[in-house]
């Protein structure tokens, strides 16, 4: 029979996952997009390059390494044994470490786009009105961006949740715990309950479609001139 | 102390500036050229936002100086700066512009403030507060621009060409204003430009660079009436400034008589008080030279003088020649054939027709400042 508790939990794991590894990505991502887009170092691309790197890699290339760095000789099994676990492979924590890379390009290019996108100029015209850079930052830089903030944390989460190669190498599929809504529907298909796989895939994609119609009505919101 | 002392050696790419200048810190010291001549350059050196090679010194304080290790961030510098397009904060209404460098500097400087009403009437932008800047047209974009500079308590204020992104119309719009702060705001203004016209109604003294370096350095009327820089200002606008005292105004043929240094000119009826000072402007493509009075001839004003330099151009037809009318002089542009034909020379008297004369403005309101 269907229990509406079970499939609950993969969702609500799900969001939390989603929204947790988007606050973060929007506290890592902003200093990198800004550096991307302001910085005339030689290292740049390079970096630029590594950010990008979960758009081609194969998602369980990734998850491999992951699951090297997070295991017990890894740095992660380090900071787990801070406060005395073996490891951080086939935990929430891990998960999130493991969604905090593989989304992050989709978080990063926008904003850096964003920061790119208005130039020097709004930056120059606040320094000869006394803005220190902070000050310019935080009063001209995000605000002019906040196009690019909506875009990427709304692209980080979407594509949080539908994660499911990395999630599978370094998380498996703990109930509770790491068993998240694609991999719960890869299992329910693999034992035949087809109304479950049903109810979830479908919920997905209603949630695919609201997100991107979300994001064009909001995009063209914010572009409109005389906002 | 009361002067700012500036100098730049450095390159910007392939682009060599090598300027060094005096300014004094009051009224309006245009920085003029054509593009290129890196006007805008300097004006960014002394802003703080390019660093070039050199030093500093404004009213007494040292903004740079290399030799001591001395660089002040722009944002440390009490500047207020007018950017060629208007360059307001498109996610900031007018009030949010005008009061962002406003609330900073108070923190900051102590330099003497200009009260936030005063600005706003002053630029007649009160009806525009809470509007959006993408709602407003280009003159009035760039009116909110000046006076968000000006409320950020500047001690020097730096306009790059800010009236070149606008029309005609918008122009005509701003030049009053930029008039009613000169006269009411005592605070230098270094103002860029390329417009002859504008140099000639706005400012006092000049600076002329030509690519990358000082060709000249004064009193605006000084300079144009060198023959020697039209490389660098320009031939279609070279020309005098030449002041006049108002004698009585003809309504109904809307002409204004006055007087040139006792000799009678007639120009279009100006707005200003018998017995008052006007600026005008006598560009040399304007005036004629005969060696005797004309008869019989459309043009007005005739006024007698004698040449006292010729500067025949040997790359083209024309030669300038510049004419004492007994207290001012007239620069004339003619070819070179009529100099041989009517044998011109050092000394000689002629007449020169002036076929236009702009008014600038009231240059001193009656009384000598």
């Amino acid at each position: 029979m269907l229990e509406f508790s079970e499939l609950w939990s993969p969702i609500r794991l799900t969001i939390e996952l989603a929204a947790i590894t988007t606050v973060a990505l929007l506290v890592i991502g902003t200093p990198i997009a800004w550096w991307l887009a302001r910085s005339r170092s030689r290292f740049k691309e390079i970096v630029a390059t590594v950010v990008a790197l979960p758009l081609v890699l194969p998602p369980t290339v990734l998850g491999f390494y992951l699951l090297v760095a997070l295991g017990p000789e890894g740095p992660g099994g380090a900071i787990a044994g801070l406060y005395g676990a073996r490891s951080l492979a086939f935990t929430f924590e891990g998960l999130v470490i493991g969604s905090v890379f593989y989304s992050m390009p989709f978080v990063v290019q926008p904003i850096r786009n964003a920061f790119e996108a208005f130039g020097e100029r709004p930056l120059e015209v606040a320094a000869t009105l006394r803005a220190s850079p902070w000050d310019t930052f935080w009063s001209v830089a995000v605000p002019l961006a906040r196009p690019g903030f909506m875009t990427g944390a709304v692209l980080g989460f979407a594509h949080t949740v539908g994660e499911f190669g990395v999630v599978l190498m370094i998380g498996g599929n703990i109930p509770g715990e790491t068993r998240v809504l694609s991999v719960a529907i890869y299992d329910y298909v693999e034992t035949l309950q087809w109304t479950q796989a049903h109810i979830l895939a479908g919920g997905m994609l209603v949630f695919s479609f609201t997100v991107i119609l979300a994001m064009t009505l909001l995009q063209k919101r914010f572009s409109r001139p005389g906002e | 102390m009361n002067t700012i002392d500036a100098a730049f050696d450095g390159k910007l790419g392939t682009f060599h500036l090598d300027v060094a200048f005096t300014a004094p810190t009051r009224g309006i010291t245009a920085v003029f050229g054509q593009s290129g001549c890196g006007k805008t350059s300097v004006l960014r050196c002394i802003a703080g936002l390019t660093r070039l090679p050199g030093r500093l010194n404004v009213g007494g304080d040292v903004w740079q100086d290399d030799e001591t290790g001395v660089f002040r961030k722009p944002y440390r510098r009490p500047i207020g700066y007018v950017f060629q397009e208007a360059s307001l904060f498109p996610h900031l209404s007018v009030a949010g512009n005008l009061t962002y460098g406003a609330k900073r500097a108070s923190r900051s400087d102590g330099s003497n403030g200009v009260a936030f009403d005063d600005v706003v009437d002053l630029l007649g932008i009160a009806p525009l507060m809470g509007r959006a800047p993408m709602a407003l047209s280009g003159g009035e974009r760039q009116r909110v621009a000046i006076g968000r500079a000006l409320l950020s308590r500047p001690r020097l204020l730096l306009m790059d060409e800010p009236l070149a992104a606008l029309d005609r119309f918008a122009k005509d719009e701003i030049l009053p204003y930029l008039e009613a702060i000169q006269d009411s705001l005592e605070m230098p203004i270094l103002y860029v430009s390329h417009d002859m016209s504008e140099v000639a109604r706005l400012a006092e003294h000049m600076i002329v660079l030509n690519k990358g370096r000082k060709v000249a350095e004064g009193e605006v009327g000084q300079v144009l009436e060198r023959l020697d820089l039209h490389p660098a200002t320009g031939r279609f606008e070279a020309g005098v400034i030449v002041t006049a005292r108002v004698v009585d105004h003809d309504h109904a043929i809307k002409i204004t008589h006055a007087d040139l240094y006792g000799q009678k000119i007639d120009i279009p009826l100006v707005d200003a008080e018998p017995g008052h000072e006007i600026r005008l402007r006598v560009r040399a493509r304007d005036v004629s030279l005969a060696t005797e009075r004309p008869k019989g001839i459309s043009i007005r004003n005739v006024i007698a003088g004698k040449i006292t330099e010729i500067n025949e151009e040997s790359e083209t037809a024309y030669a300038e020649t510049l004419v004492d009318i007994g207290g001012a002089r007239l620069r004339a542009r003619i070819t070179r054939a009529s100099v041989a034909d009517l044998d011109l020379q050092a000394g000689k008297p002629v007449y020169a027709l002036v076929k236009s004369i702009t008014f600038d403005r009231r240059a001193f309101a009656g009384e000598t400042r």
